[in-house]
C-alpha cells in the first residue's frame, strides 16, 4: 500500500499518454514492474537488463573513487605540495572536479534519453546508464564541462538514437563522445596540461606573463612518446599512483572490476583475454624490433616502441577500454568465435596505434571504434562457417 | 553415428511441485472442447453441426488443404456449441460427453500385411494423423511427402512435465503397433530415444534404432535429439511423434477404437498434491486442478503443458491436443521494490549479477509468471549459447526472422527448428524478447512462401 499503490494509479493514468515513457522510467527504478508472462515461456529468469546495467556500474565504482583521490594527488603533487593520497584534501579536489564531470555526463545524456523516448514512444532503455558512468571516467579531469555537455548530446544522438537506440548502435557511445572531445577540441584534449587539474589555467597564467613555474601534467604515454622518461616505478602505474583519464589509471581495480564481471557473467573473457593476448604479442613484436636493432635511440618510436611489452597493459587506457569497452555486447562481435578475434585485433591494434600514432599516443579509443565497426563483418564469417557446414551437409546427401 | 547423446549445453530449471508417482482417475469431464488451434496452420471446415451426435473417434472437422485428414472427437457425445472468433474462425467446438461412452469402430487394423499406404490411409481416416507432426515448420506432417526418417523422444528434459516411463508403463503392445505401423510409412529409420538410466517401455521395441540420451534440458526436446542424429536438410522432410500419443495410434490399430485417454501430471508449485491423472484430451482442467489443492480464489496461472512452452488456459479451459501435464503457478502480477538491483535469493538466474541461484544448485525453486523486467531490444550476446545445445546461432536466426529474411533463416537453419526448441533462450532472454513466438512467426512466413 501507500507508494506502491500510488504509483500503480498514476500509471494507469498516464497508460498511452505522451509522458508515459518517462513515468514508467521513474516508475520501474523503484519497483520492478508488474508485468506478467503471456504464452511462450511462462517463467524468466531474474535478470533484466537495468540488472545487468546495475552489475556494469557497480564494477566500474571503485575505479571511480580512486579516479577522485588521485586527482587530488596528483594536483598537489605536480604543484610541489604533495599530501597523502588517502586524504581528505586529496579527495576533495577529486570530488569537486569529477562529481561536475558525473553529473553532466548523466543529466544531459539521460533528458536526451528521455526526450527520444518520449518522441519515439517506447520505454527509456538502460544502456545510457553504463555510458553516462563511463564518460567521466575516459575523460581527462580538466574537461571543462560544457565542452562534456556538448560531446555527450554529439554521443547519444549520433552515435546511438539515430540507429534507434540501446541495442541498435554500431558504435560504442561513451566512445564515440571520448573521440568527438578529441577530435573537436585537439588543442584542449591532446596537449599535456589537461590531464591534472590546474596545469591548464597555470600555463594560461604564465602566457598571461605571469612568473610561476610551469606545471606538466604529462602522462606516462605522452611522456614515452616524446622519448622522455617519467620515472614512474611498475607499482605506481599498476595502483595507478599515475596521470591520466579520470578512472584508467589504477590497473589493479580495473582488473577486479574485470574479474567481477567475469564472474558475473556480464563481461565476456573471450574479449578480455584475446585483447590481452593481442596486445602482449604487439608489444614482444616492437622490443623484438627495437632488440634487433632495426631503429635507432634517435628515432621518434623509440620510447614507445622499447617499453616493456607487458608495460603497454599498465599504461594508458588499454586495461579500461579492454575491461569496460571494448565488453560491450552491442558493438563487440556477437559470436563467441568472432569474440576470440574482434578481442585480439582490439589489443593488437592498440599497441600498434600507441607507437605509430604522433598526434596522441593513445591507441586504444581508436582501436576499439576500429574494430566495433568491423565486428559485424567478423561475425558475418563465423555465422558463414556455420551456413557452409549445413550447405555441405545438404551436398554429400544429394550428391 | 553415436548411438549415445550426451547433452552438455543447456539448463534444469528446478521447480517446487513435481508429480508424485501416483495415478488416480480423474473426474470425469462432463465437456470436451476441441481447439483448432492447437493444430498449428491448419484450417478446420467443420462436418458436425451444433447438436449432433458424435461417438469416440468420429470426425468432427477436416483439414481445408487435405479434405482426407480428419480430425477425431476425443469422447462421444453431443455437439453443444462451436464457438466461432472473428471472420467466423472456429475458435472452439465443446462436446457434452456420454454418461456411457461409445467408440466408433475402425476394425483391428492387420499390420502384417498392410504396406505404408494402408496405414496412411487409416491413420488418416480414423484421427490419428494430427498425432504425427513434422520438421521443417513443426506443423501436423504432410501425408503426401514421405519423411527421411522418423522421430520419437521417450525423455522428457522440460522441468516438470510428466515422467514418460511412468505414463508409459505397461503399454508395450500399444507402442510396438505404432512404431511398426509408422516404419511402414517411411524408407529410414524410426530413431527412439530414451533417457540413459531410465527403464523405459520404449527401449525394448522391435524395429527401431534405439539412442540414450543424458544432460540437462533440452536433451529430450526431439529437437534437440534430431541435430544431433539426423539434421534435416532443404527439402527433408521428418515426423515426430509423442510417446503418449503413439500409445492412442497403438490402441486404434490394435482394437479399432480411436481412445483419446491419456495419463497427465498435475504439476507446479500452487498445488498441493501433484501426481498424476488419468483423462481425456480435452477434459476440463477444473475437474483435475481444483480438487487437488489448488485455491479456487488464488491468484494462479492454469497452463497446458509445461512452463515453457505450454498454452495459458483459463480456468473453464481444457487440457490440449498433444499436453500431458498441466501445471499450476502463482501469477506474478505485482510489483518488486527495488528489485532490479536487491540481491535475489528465491529467483534462477543463469547470471552471478547478485543473483545467487549459483549458489544452490539442487534447491528448487517456486517461480511466478512475472517478467522480472521489461522488454528490450537485444542486448546481452553469448548467453542463449550455452543454454542451445543445437548446431545453429540462436541470436542470428532469430534476428533473421524478425526481419524476414528467408534466404538468411533458410541459410542458417530454420528448417531444423520448433518454437519449443527456443524455450530455454527465451527463459533466459534478459531482453524479454518472446522468442518463441518470433520463430513461430519466421516458420510461418517460410510455409507462406516456401511451402
Amino acid at each position: 500500500m501507500g507508494l506502491k499503490s500510488t504509483l500503480h494509479n498514476l500509471k494507469e493514468k498516464y497508460k498511452g499518454t505522451k509522458m508515459a515513457p518517462a513515468f514508467n522510467a521513474i516508475h520501474t527504478f523503484l519497483y520492478l514492474p508488474n508485468e506478467t508472462t503471456h504464452n511462450g515461456t511462462h517463467i524468466k529468469v531474474a535478470d533484466d537488463l537495468k540488472r545487468t546495467m546495475n552489475t556494469v556500474i557497480m564494477a566500474m565504482v571503485p575505479c571511480l573513487i580512486f579516479g577522485m583521490f588521485n586527482a587530488g594527488y596528483q594536483h598537489y603533487a605536480a604543484f610541489g605540495t604533495p599530501v597523502e593520497f588517502l586524504s581528505w584534501d586529496a579527495f576533495y579536489i577529486g570530488l569537486i572536479k569529477i562529481l561536475p564531470l558525473v553529473i553532466v555526463s548523466y543529466g544531459v545524456g539521460l533528458a536526451i534519453e528521455f526526450l527520444f523516448a518520449v518522441i519515439k514512444k517506447h520505454e527509456v532503455e538502460e544502456g545510457y546508464l553504463v555510458t553516462g558512468m563511463l564518460v567521466p571516467l575516459i575523460v581527462p579531469v580538466d574537461t571543462p564541462l560544457w565542452m562534456l555537455a556538448v560531446a555527450v548530446a554529439f554521443g547519444v544522438v549520433i552515435g546511438k538514437e539515430v540507429f534507434g537506440g540501446t541495442g541498435m548502435n554500431i558504435l560504442n557511445p561513451a566512445l564515440t563522445i571520448r573521440a568527438f572531445l578529441f577530435f573537436a577540441y585537439p588543442t584542449w584534449m591532446s596537449g599535456d596540461k589537461v590531464w591534472v587539474h590546474g596545469a591548464v589555467e597555470r600555463a594560461n597564467e604564465i602566457a598571461a606573463g605571469a612568473e610561476l613555474d610551469a606545471i606538466s601534467g604529462e602522462t606516462i604515454l605522452g611522456g614515452l612518446a616524446q622519448g622522455k622518461d617519467l620515472g614512474y616505478s611498475v607499482a605506481d602505474m599498476f595502483y595507478g599512483f599515475i596521470p591520466g583519464s579520470v578512472g584508467e589509471t589504477s590497473t589493479l581495480l580495473i582488473l577486479l572490476g574485470g574479474l567481477f564481471l567475469i564472474f558475473t557473467k556480464i563481461g565476456s573473457w573471450r574479449i578480455m583475454l584475446s585483447s590481452v593476448i593481442g596486445a602482449l604479442l604487439m608489444g614482444l613484436i616492437f622490443n623484438g624490433v627495437v632488440d634487433a636493432g632495426w631503429i635507432t635511440e634517435s628515432s621518434k618510436f623509440y620510447g614507445l616502441m622499447s617499453t616493456t611489452w607487458w608495460h603497454h597493459l599498465l599504461i594508458g587506457g588499454f586495461a579500461f577500454g579492454t575491461v569496460f569497452m571494448a565488453t560491450d555486447p552491442v558493438t563487440a562481435s556477437q559470436t563467441n568465435k568472432g569474440k576470440w578475434i574482434y578481442g585480439f585485433l582490439i589489443g593488437f591494434i592498440s599497441i600498434l596505434i600507441r607507437v605509430f600514432n604522433p598526434a596522441y599516443p593513445e591507441g586504444v579509443m581508436l582501436a576499439i571504434l576500429l574494430m566495433n565497426v568491423f565486428a559485424p563483418t567478423i561475425d558475418h564469417y563465423v555465422v558463414q562457417g556455420n551456413v557452409k557446414r549445413r550447405m555441405k551437409r545438404l551436398k554429400v546427401k544429394t550428391a | 553415428m553415436s548411438n549415445d547423446i550426451k547433452i552438455k549445453k543447456g539448463l534444469d530449471i528446478k521447480l517446487k511441485g513435481a508429480a508424485e508417482k501416483a495415478t488416480e482417475n480423474a473426474i470425469v469431464s462432463n465437456f470436451c472442447t476441441v481447439r483448432p488451434e492447437d493444430f498449428h496452420s491448419i484450417i478446420p471446415k467443420l462436418i458436425v453441426k451444433e447438436g449432433a451426435k458424435v461417438k469416440a473417434g468420429e470426425a468432427i472437422f477436416y483439414n481445408k488443404s487435405n479434405d482426407t485428414m480428419l480430425f477425431a472427437s476425443p469422447v462421444s457425445g453431443e455437439v453443444l456449441e462451436i464457438v466461432r472468433g472473428p471472420k467466423r474462425r472456429v475458435d472452439a467446438i465443446k462436446i457434452q460427453a456420454d454418461k456411457e461412452q461409445s467408440f466408433k469402430d475402425f476394425g483391428a487394423f492387420n499390420l502384417e500385411s498392410a504396406d505404408g499406404n494402408a496405414v496412411k490411409a487409416h491413420l488418416l481416416a480414423s484421427g490419428c494423423w494430427p498425432f504425427i507432426k513434422q520438421r521443417p515448420y513443426d506443423v501436423i506432417a504432410n501425408p503426401d511427402k514421405a519423411p527421411k526418417a522418423i522421430f520419437i523422444s521417450g525423455y522428457a528434459s522440460a522441468p516438470l512435465v510428466a515422467d514418460l516411463d511412468y505414463v508409459l508403463q505397461g503399454k508395450e503392445a500399444e507402442l510396438q503397433a505404432a512404431v511398426t505401423a509408422l516404419g511402414k510409412m517411411t524408407e529410414g529409420q524410426v530413431h527412439v530415444c530414451v533417457g540413459k538410466n531410465s527403464n523405459s517401455p520404449l527401449a525394448g521395441l522391435n524395429g527401431v534404432t534405439l539412442h540414450t540420451v543424458s544432460g540437462p534440458h533440452p536433451s529430450g526436446n526431439v529437437g534437440t535429439q534430431i541435430n544431433k542424429i539426423d539434421p534435416v536438410n532443404k527439402g527433408e522432410v521428418v515426423w515426430t511423434v509423442s510417446g503418449q500419443d503413439l500409445v492412442i495410434i497403438g490402441e486404434l490399430l490394435l482394437t479399432g477404437k480411436f481412445n483419446a485417454e491419456r495419463i497427465v501430471a498435475l504439476v507446479g508449485s500452487s498445488v498441493k498434491k501433484p501426481r498424476y491423472f488419468k483423462t481425456k484430451i480435452g477434459s476440463e482442467v477444473a475437474t483435475m486442478v481444483y480438487d487437488n489443492g489448488v485455491d479456487k480464489d488464488g491468484n494462479d496461472r492454469i497452463i497446458s503443458g509445461n512452463v515453457l512452452s505450454g498454452k495459458q488456459v483459463k480456468p473453464d479451459g481444457a487440457l490440449d491436443y498433444y499436453s500431458n501435464t498441466i501445471t499450476v503457478i502463482p501469477e506474478g502480477d505485482d510489483y518488486e521494490f527495488f528489485g532490479w538491483n536487491k540481491p535475489v535469493f528465491n529467483k534462477v538466474s543463469t547470471s552471478r549479477a547478485m543473483t545467487f541461484s549459483w549458489l544452490t544448485p539442487n534447491k528448487k525453486y517456486e517461480l511466478d509468471t512475472n517478467t522480472n523486467g521489461e522488454h528490450r531490444a537485444f542486448v546481452l550476446t553469448g548467453n542463449y549459447e550455452e543454454v542451445f545445445p543445437l548446431d545453429i546461432y540462436p541470436l542470428q536466426i532469430l534476428k533473421a526472422c524478425m526481419y524476414s529474411d528467408l534466404d538468411e533463416m533458410e541459410a542458417l537453419g530454420m528448417y531444423e527448428v520448433a518454437p519449443e526448441d527456443f524455450a530455454l533462450t527465451e527463459f533466459i532472454c534478459v531482453s524479454k524478447q518472446p522468442h518463441q513466438k518470433i520463430i513461430r512467426k519466421g516458420l510461418d512466413v517460410m510455409i507462406k512462401e516456401i511451402g
